[in-house]
């Protein structure tokens, strides 16, 4: 049996959890408030994901960037890759909350979308 | 051909440089930084010293006592904050009265006015927060504070305006006799000019040197500070010194003109001219010390801390005028404290100096008087009102401790020897100076000054070259 | 100009406190926002994790405003942008009392709105290098983090290349994440305490994902570089929070973010007078939000620094309520305040006090804790006898607590004198 700390990111409570497992089996998960507690540590060891924020380059806008996000979480390990992608886009003002800035990004089946407004200057 | 080339926009340099400005002379002022007021200058007490500190008979006595009586009219003419807020010298152990009745003497002979060894009552009813160990102190009704920017920036832009050319980034290599005077080797190109005046701080002894066998040596000494948020600005209302002691040369307590509270400095000789870090121990030690003149120093309001280096001549007293190996280069070298309050002074001596080698006309038209950049925080409603009207960026705060304007930015930016740095607007407009210490301000003048001087963001820089503050575009080290 | 609401700033706290406002009936009301747009520093925070509380999702600090800036133009809610209120005072005349509240932009220039009543929404300010007085020289790089955040998140600018963060506050933490996903290296955070004044999530997230070493008990103790940093020395300090001699090491940097506090900007509320609490050095308040000044409210992080913006719409919320039942005559004057006294690991409680004739059935009341505990219990005393007692796994400074108090509970204790709100441990 192997005990594993997670401090859960699902939420802002941040609730510590212990996992016991052995080999890959998961054999019990205890600290956690909710069952999103359960679901984040599974998910953890098995396919960890994040939201990632980032800019993107506009023209002609009141602001040279819009913030943007992945509209749900990506595989951790291409955050890197999207954020190279976000580099090579530009997009031409106005830009509006929600609109899709990059569509499927790195193949994960995500979109990333703005963040914010951006008016034309 | 120049007929004056002075090397040093600091206090001492510019005050000259406006001497001069008075006079038919072709006046250049060589500045290593990117804007005046960069060494010595911007980073001492702010005070205007009565006059009982200098050894009778030395040029910082004479100079001291005139400067202080000059500076309240050449404030209303260049429009500088001062005032004369009165100074007090404490004395701890009644052992040390002796030392405070020579002070006294000492200010008498020199030609102070109004002074007096006060008793401890009064001087707790002049100032409730002085400490109990207090038991007498010499009170000089004569001391002042001023800005010490606002007063090297003044005469810098009068002078500048009455046709005084200032060439800033613009470092002094070499200088060497000419028949007719000096060829001034800089690092953008030779300069020959008639007459030298070396007012170069800390770095007045290498230009000596060059040009004299009579070796003189500058010795860097510093000095650290805290400033204190204006809520304790009127913690004491006058500029409190301390009699030295066995402890030390002691630290002193004032009110800024500006309304903060200010404690320093401490006095440690360094060898390097750019020395101008704070320490842990030098810190500390001002906070100690502040805590002795007075109950309960507000130690918990500093804001900021910084440090200066005083230009200490080994031998102590000012060296000003010719050496006589080198006719035509004039020192105002190791000018430490109370070189600000000299400096009008000084500068008044050293052209009386400079007119009996090389005469010259009075100029017909000198503008002798010079308005500074209008105030919001310091201005009555009604006045606030006006400015606004003329300029509606006097309503466009963007300084919020401070109270700083656009107006007052695009004010700082424009006018003669205009800003084109951060600290630079700073210096002029206090936009940054305040409790968040340029958190909030700073993104917004950093693109007005883009704005303004037609640059990217990125060439603004805090102020000389390498001090920009971005380093690139967001991704820009991101590997595709 | 006359009003009956003034509110000063439009960030998340002005804006849910104009909307309660508005829903409760306030409709002669005005928001100054000193900024180019409302939103106030939420703008900046680009990173996801805010709303979770209020709007069950995970937004971004745009997308969060949004919300309340999209509600508040649908409820016609009147607003002014650039404008800085210069001056706040009062001006007693019989049976009156008016706040004058007088601003200037650039359309208008200067004047004074005589408002019946304001709410305190100003928010806070970081704590700046020189108040922290490290040594060192002053070159160019050094930032406070949420100057960085503005710089990269609104400027797609970088502040520096190679970064050393000092604090292990949110915004550090969330910024050595941004700075590096937009390029730069964040060799380390140093965190002078022995925990981090952060959210466990953000260390997760921000440091530990990206192997971003957190280093507690660590301060600066040099800065070195005359024109741009170039290094600065860190120390291990003793339990005194003092740098212990021979622990200190150079760390190459060319910049170096502070995230070592929120300060409540409070200075138009001590214009005004406004009694202050000194440890939220926000003005104490009584059940209402209101302060010991008729009429004047506060909420949000002018008040008492919040974690979570939430905790800051909701709070707001309040004040905009309670506001507006004051501006209705329907606040009856405080006269029975009963104080809550913060004791034993809580350093102050937000309000400070309630009458209970005029608190709502349900009143929460707001702290935070001095230390780290584990396994203790949050234990609210009434007159001396314990009431209830709540057990938290972990309590730490970074994050905001809560107790409820209910009127029904209160008005049933005899001759009620105090609440008292303590840490107990042996539980």
């Amino acid at each position: 049996m192997e005990k594993k700390e997670f401090v859960c990111i699902g939420c802002p409570l941040g609730c510590n959890i212990t996992v016991e497992t052995e080999g890959a089996e998961i054999k019990t998960i205890t600290g956690n408030t909710c069952p999103r507690g359960a679901d984040y540590v599974t998910k953890e060891l098995t396919d960890p994901r994040r939201i990632v924020t980032s800019l993107v380059r506009v023209a002609g806008g009141e602001l040279p960037v819009v913030s943007v996000k992945t509209a749900s979480d990506i595989p951790k390990g291409k955050i890197r890759e999207c954020i190279k992608t976000l580099k090579n886009i530009e997009l031409q003002a106005p830009v509006r909350m929600g609109d899709v800035v990059a569509e499927n990004v790195c193949g994960s089946g995500i979109d990333v979308i703005a963040t914010r407004t951006v008016e034309k200057e | 051909m120049v007929d004056v080339v002075v090397i040093g926009a600091g206090v001492t340099g510019c005050a000259i440089a406006r001497e001069l400005a008075k006079y038919e002379y072709k006046v250049t002022v060589l500045e290593r930084a990117s804007d005046v007021c960069e060494g010595t200058s911007k980073a001492n007490s702010g005070i205007v010293h009565a006059g009982y500190d200098a050894h009778p008979g030395t040029l910082k006595a004479k100079l001291n006592v005139e400067g202080n009586r000059m500076m309240e009219a050449l404030s209303e003419e260049l429009d500088f904050p001062f005032k004369r807020n009165g100074s007090l010298v404490l004395c701890f152990d009644d052992e040390d009265r002796p030392k405070l009745q020579r002070l006294y003497e000492q200010g008498l002979e020199n030609g102070v006015k109004e002074l007096r060894i006060i008793e401890k009552d009064e001087l707790k009813q002049l100032e409730p927060n002085i400490s109990d160990n207090a038991v007498a102190a010499l009170y000089a009704p004569a001391g002042g504070i001023v800005c010490p920017f606002g007063l090297t920036l003044a005469l810098a832009e009068n002078a500048a305006v009455n046709g005084v050319d200032f060439r800033l980034n613009t470092e002094v290599q070499n200088i060497e006799k000419t028949n007719g005077g000096y060829r001034v080797a800089t690092n953008h190109g030779v300069l020959e000019s008639r007459v030298v005046i070396n007012a170069a701080g800390v770095y007045a002894d290498r230009f000596h040197n060059m040009v004299s066998e009579e070796k003189i040596h500058i010795i860097p000494r510093k000095g650290e500070y805290c400033l204190m948020d204006k809520k304790v600005g009127g913690f004491v209302s006058r500029t409190v010194f301390q009699l030295p002691t066995i402890y030390g040369k002691g630290v002193l307590v004032t009110p800024t003109v500006h309304g903060n509270l200010l404690a320093g400095p401490t006095a440690v000789d360094v060898e390097d001219c750019e020395a101008v870090n704070t320490t842990r121990e030098g810190l500390d030690d001002v906070l100690k010390r502040a805590a002795l003149s007075v109950s309960h120093f507000p130690a918990g309001q500093v804001i900021t801390s910084f440090a200066g280096l005083r230009a200490h001549e080994e031998k102590g007293d000012f060296i000003i005028g010719q050496p006589e190996d080198a006719p035509g280069f004039f020192d105002a070298a190791g000018i430490e404290s109370p070189g600000l309050t000299c400096a009008p002074a000084l500068g008044r001596y050293l052209a009386k100096q400079i007119l009996e080698y090389l005469p010259a006309q009075a100029k017909k038209d000198f503008i002798g008087t010079r308005k500074g950049i209008p105030s919001m925080a310091l201005a009555g409603p009604e006045e606030r009102a006006k400015l606004i009207e003329e300029n509606p960026l006097y309503a466009n705060v963007v300084c919020r401790c401070e109270l700083v304007t656009e107006g007052e930015i695009m004010d700082a930016i424009h006018r003669p020897l205009g800003a084109t740095t951060l600290d630079g607007v700073k210096r002029r407009t206090r936009a940054g100076m305040g409790r968040c210490q340029a958190g909030f301000c700073s993104p917004k003048t950093v693109e007005i000054l883009a704005r303004e001087l037609d640059r990217d963001m990125a060439e603004i820089s805090k102020n000389d070259p390498g001090s920009e503050f971005l380093t690139g575009y967001d991704k820009d080290d991101i590997e595709e | 100009m006359k009003k009956d609401l003034v509110i000063i700033g439009g960030g998340p706290a002005g804006l849910a406190a104009a909307i309660a406002a508005k829903e409760a009936g306030v409709d002669d009301l005005l928001i100054v926002e000193r900024d180019a747009r409302l939103g106030g520093i939420l703008n900046q925070c680009i990173h996801n994790g805010f709303g979770l509380h209020t709007f069950k999702e995970e937004l971004t600090g745009p997308e969060y405003a949004g919300r309340y800036i999209d509600k508040m133009l649908s409820l016609d809610i009147p607003y002014k942008l650039n404008t800085m209120v210069v001056d706040l005072s009062e001006k007693r005349t019989e049976g009156e009392n008016r706040k004058l509240v007088t601003v200037m932009n650039r359309e208008e220039g200067l004047y004074t709105i005589e408002a019946r009543a304001v709410i305190l929404a100003m928010g806070c300010r970081e704590r700046s290098r020189g108040a922290l007085n490290i040594p060192g020289y002053r070159p160019a790089g050094i930032y406070s983090a949420g100057t960085a955040q503005r710089y990269v998140n609104m400027e797609g600018r970088m502040p520096g290349k190679e970064v050393v963060i000092l604090g292990s506050g949110d915004i550090g933490l969330i910024m050595a994440r941004r700075m590096t996903l937009e390029g730069a290296k964040v060799k380390l955070v140093a965190e002078l305490m022995p925990y981090s004044g952060g959210l466990k999530r953000n260390i997760v997230q921000c440091l530990d994902d990206f192997g971003i070493p957190l280093k507690l008990s660590h301060t600066v103790v040099d800065i070195k570089g005359k024109e741009r940093v170039e290094a600065v020395v860190i120390a291990r300090v003793d339990e005194h929070l003092k740098p212990i001699p021979g622990t200190e090491e150079e760390i190459k940097c060319d910049t170096l973010l502070l995230s070592c506090g929120l300060i409540p900007e409070n200075e138009l509320s001590e214009s005004l007078g406004v009694e202050m609490n000194p440890v939220t050095k926000g003005p104490r308040v009584n059940e209402s939000l209101e302060t010991d000044r008729e009429g004047v409210f506060a909420c949000g992080n002018v008040l008492h620094v919040h974690d979570l913006v939430d905790y800051v719409s909701e709070e707001a919320a309040q004040a905009g309520k309670r506001a507006a039942a004051y501006l209705h005559g329907a606040l009856k004057k405080a006269e029975k305040e009963i104080p809550i006294k913060a004791v034993n690991g809580v350093r102050y409680t937000v309000p400070a006090s309630v009458d209970v004739e005029r608190m709502e059935n349900v009143q929460v009341v707001r702290f935070r804790v001095g230390n780290v505990y584990r396994d203790a219990a949050i234990e609210v005393s009434v007159n001396g006898r314990v009431v209830s007692s709540r057990k938290k796994k972990v309590l730490a400074p970074g994050e905001m607590e809560q107790i409820v108090l209910k009127k029904t509970e209160l008005e049933q204790v005899e001759n009620l004198q105090e609440i008292t709100v303590a840490i107990r441990q042996d539980v």
